[in-house]
């Protein structure tokens, strides 16, 4: 039949590989030699010229990590891993750390200009409202090539810098919170983590102060065969109030490369933090070659009274994602949050959630994910919430929703809900769905063209979640979501 | 206008339509008839452009052009309006939103400009105080938990809004109440006009009386097998459809 040839036609030339951040870009770097042991974590350590109490950090965790067994529960599945097969460090060459951007290579710059990254502060101040101002550490490959608005921070009495930069200016500030959301032995990748971190972002807000703009990191991956183990360390001290974005991109290649960060954040009496992410690293392609594994571990600790840990995520990218942002309610009163778009399309596997575990008295949670399947992806949302016995008064509300586009690919719910409180509230909802062709063929038949027809239907699909994402994020995240849905009908 | 030419359409094998042959005229207003499987609703859908007809000859053109090699949403831009008889649920979606979406899309297909949000708002209030729609509606998401009734209507404000030239009205009076009926007659009639034609598809006379038709067609077995004007539609009521099939078989 003439027309749906015609349709067959068009989705086949619709690349599905349409991830514009694929390029590479060729700049001098240096290498840790290739593999993992002692004297890799040595050489990183003194290529960013930690304390003897950091090296001997890592060098624990490794030696704990040899022990360890690579866990296999989750619903992903990948060819076994060769960890001592990449560069656990990888960094443009520089004879020292840049003062300002005119000593960062330029083909660094053009990078992060062309993932429309803003760097250039002039540029930004100039003309531009103060609100409008972001603060951004760019972190390419192993290294934080630029942090912007340092000066402006300061006055302020807010850290924002490198984490390599906090544990040799504010070792104080480390050694009290490092570990301590996250320990070492917490999982395999976050115990590899704390033996092989090379950078991330470290932030302080001082007592009572609301951060005068958002801070942001964007992580690009650059260099072949090289894993990323960020770590990045967000503290508000008592009554203070951060929102922080986080950005990750990485170029298209064969091979796999294995993303395993850890984040923690630590919040104490009335204050709050809100992390938000938009998650774009290279998906694989259609056939599910390369890609990134994204295993990360991100917890949040509510160590104070009242105090609030959001965390909004806009997942769209990596091959494989394994990642469950957490909050632990420990602080009477405190309340965890937790939105989540998770995107799969080609040959994704997404095994993502939450866990909200209640400690404290009158503490309260919310769960809102909205996961998208389409192609011949599998996308599985895990949950827990669990209340101790002394959590009185504990409530949580969790919406979990799954939309399959096509006939081919898998949603899957696994939550948890454990309570061991009887004063506990746990409200769990589910639904899932399907594009249908009958819906799509209503909305066309009023004029939409396919794609406008999905990205509509889409969009109401997670308009819960994306208005807790910052404004201009939200925005986006809404192209992003739609990019990579693009080609998945038909 | 509208000119089907012995067209013949399957689907998974099973042949609907076998050489129909039907024409609308600008200003016209048209009903279809027939027993159940007599391939009506199967008409709107190929009309409108769904995909899961294989034509296999056979054309079907709207003031002159053949629209079967068009997808749904061209068809749209052309002036194609389907009034659905289940109209589907669109979750999370609010209705103005959606009109707006579809309004202006259509609008940038042809070249033309988007309609302001004033004016966009205006136009929608004027159309849903006359289909009596409450505005409280057009806030919700798009047909969720909508009664038939209001289903309905909802399809005749996207028409008044879209203005389209060719509108085929897929058994329009099923589930609806004496008030809803007029209400909804009342916005078809109030659409009529020289450059549009309606196509409607019914089973019962009643939906006639208020939505007076120019021509009545008979199908049966994928054919127009009679046609007639309005006196026809109460002939059928009074005889039924024994006849025509009696004809096919013979």
């Amino acid at each position: 039949m003439a027309a749906v040839q015609e349709t067959i036609d068009r989705v086949k030339a619709i690349d599905v590989d349409q991830y514009k951040y694929g390029f590479e870009t060729i700049v001098d770097m240096e290498k840790a030699p290739k593999g993992l042991n002692e004297d890799v974590i040595r050489f990183i350590s003194a290529k960013k010229e930690e304390p003897e109490w950091m090296l001997a950090w890592r060098l624990d965790a490794y030696k704990r990590w040899l022990t360890m067994k690579e866990p296999d529960w989750a619903r992903v599945s990948y060819p076994k891993f060769d960890y001592n097969d990449i560069y656990y460090y990888a960094a443009p060459k520089m004879n020292e750390a840049p003062k300002s951007l005119d000593e960062v290579d330029p083909a660094i710059l053009q990078a992060y200009e062309k993932l429309g990254i803003p760097l250039r502060e002039q540029e930004i101040l100039a003309g531009v409202e103060p609100k409008n101002r972001v603060a951004v550490d760019a972190v390419f490959d192993s290294v934080s090539v630029a942090t912007t608005f340092k000066k402006e921070l300061a006055e302020a009495g807010v850290i924002f810098c490198s984490i390599s930069e906090a544990i040799r200016e504010h070792p104080e500030l480390v050694k009290k919170y490092l570990g301590t959301v996250v320990p070492v032995t917490d999982n395999y990748f976050a115990t590899l983590n704390s033996a092989v971190f090379t950078d991330g972002s470290f932030v302080y807000i001082p007592p009572g102060v609301r951060c005068p703009m958002e801070l942001s990191t964007y992580f690009r991956i650059n260099e072949k065969n090289t894993g990323q183990f960020e770590r990045t360390l967000i503290i508000a001290d008592k009554g203070s109030y951060v929102s922080y974005l986080e950005g990750c991109t990485a170029p298209q290649r064969d091979e796999n490369q294995l993303h395993a960060a850890v984040v923690e954040l630590v919040t104490h009496d009335e204050a709050e933090i809100k992390y938000s992410t938009v998650q774009n690293w290279y998906p694989g392609d259609a056939d599910g070659k390369g890609g990134i594994y994204n295993f990360v571990t991100k917890r949040g600790d509510c160590r104070g009274k009242n105090s609030i840990i959001t965390w909004t995520q806009v997942e769209t990218g990596s091959a494989i994602t394994w990642k469950y942002p957490s909050c632990i309610l420990r602080g009477d009163g405190s309340r965890g949050e937790f939105y989540s778009i998770a995107v799969s399309n080609g040959m994704q596997q997404v095994d993502s959630g939450t866990k909200m575990i209640h400690l404290g008295k009158n503490t309260t949670s919310r769960i809102i994910s909205k996961g998208i399947s389409a192609g011949r992806s599998q996308n599985t949302y895990r949950g827990l919430v669990s209340a101790h016995r002394k959590a009185t008064g504990a409530r949580n509300f969790t919406n979990c929703d799954s939309l399959l586009i096509g006939d081919k690919c898998g949603a899957h719910t696994v939550p948890y809900i454990e309570s061991k409180t009887a004063t506990a509230v746990f409200e769990h909802e589910a639904t899932t769905s399907k594009i249908s062709e009958d819906q799509l063929f209503y909305v066309m038949q009023r004029g939409l063209n396919e794609e406008e027809a999905v990205a509509l239907i889409v969009n109401g699909f997670v308009k819960d979640v994306l208005q807790h994402l910052p404004m201009e994020f939200a925005v986006e995240a809404q192209k992003l979501i739609s990019i990579s849905l693009e080609g998945s009908v038909g | 206008m509208l000119e089907i030419k012995n067209l013949v359409a399957e689907i998974e094998g099973k042949r609907i339509l076998d050489g129909l042959n039907l024409t609308v005229n600008n200003g016209e207003v048209a009903a279809i008839m027939g027993p159940n499987g007599s391939g009506k609703s199967t008409l709107s859908y190929i009309v409108a452009g769904k995909e899961d007809y294989d034509i296999l000859d056979g054309e079907v053109l709207l003031d002159g052009e053949n629209i079967l090699e068009m997808d749904p949403a061209e068809r749209a831009v052309k002036g194609i309006f389907l009034a659905f008889q289940y109209p589907l649920e669109i979750p999370g979606v609010a209705t103005m939103t959606f009109l707006k979406a579809a309004l202006n899309s259509q609008r940038k297909a042809r070249g033309e400009v988007a309609l302001t949000t004033p004016d966009f708002i205006k136009r929608v209030n004027e159309a849903a105080t006359k289909l009596e729609i409450p505005k409280e509606m057009l806030r919700r998401a798009l047909n969720v938990g909508f009664s038939g009734g209001e289903k309905k209507r909802m399809e005749i404000l996207q028409m008044a809004l879209l203005q389209p030239s060719f509108c085929i009205l897929d058994e329009t009076d099923s589930g609806l109440d004496i008030d809803a009926l007029r209400i909804v007659a009342d916005g078809v009639n109030a659409l009529r006009s020289p450059d549009r034609s309606f196509l409607v598809i019914t089973h019962y006379q009643r939906l006639l009386e208020h939505i007076v038709p120019d021509t009545v067609h008979v199908m049966a077995n994928g054919k127009v097998v009679k046609s007639g004007g309005k006196d026809l539609a109460v002939e059928l009521e009074a005889s039924g459809y024994a006849d025509y099939k009696a004809q096919e078989a013979a």
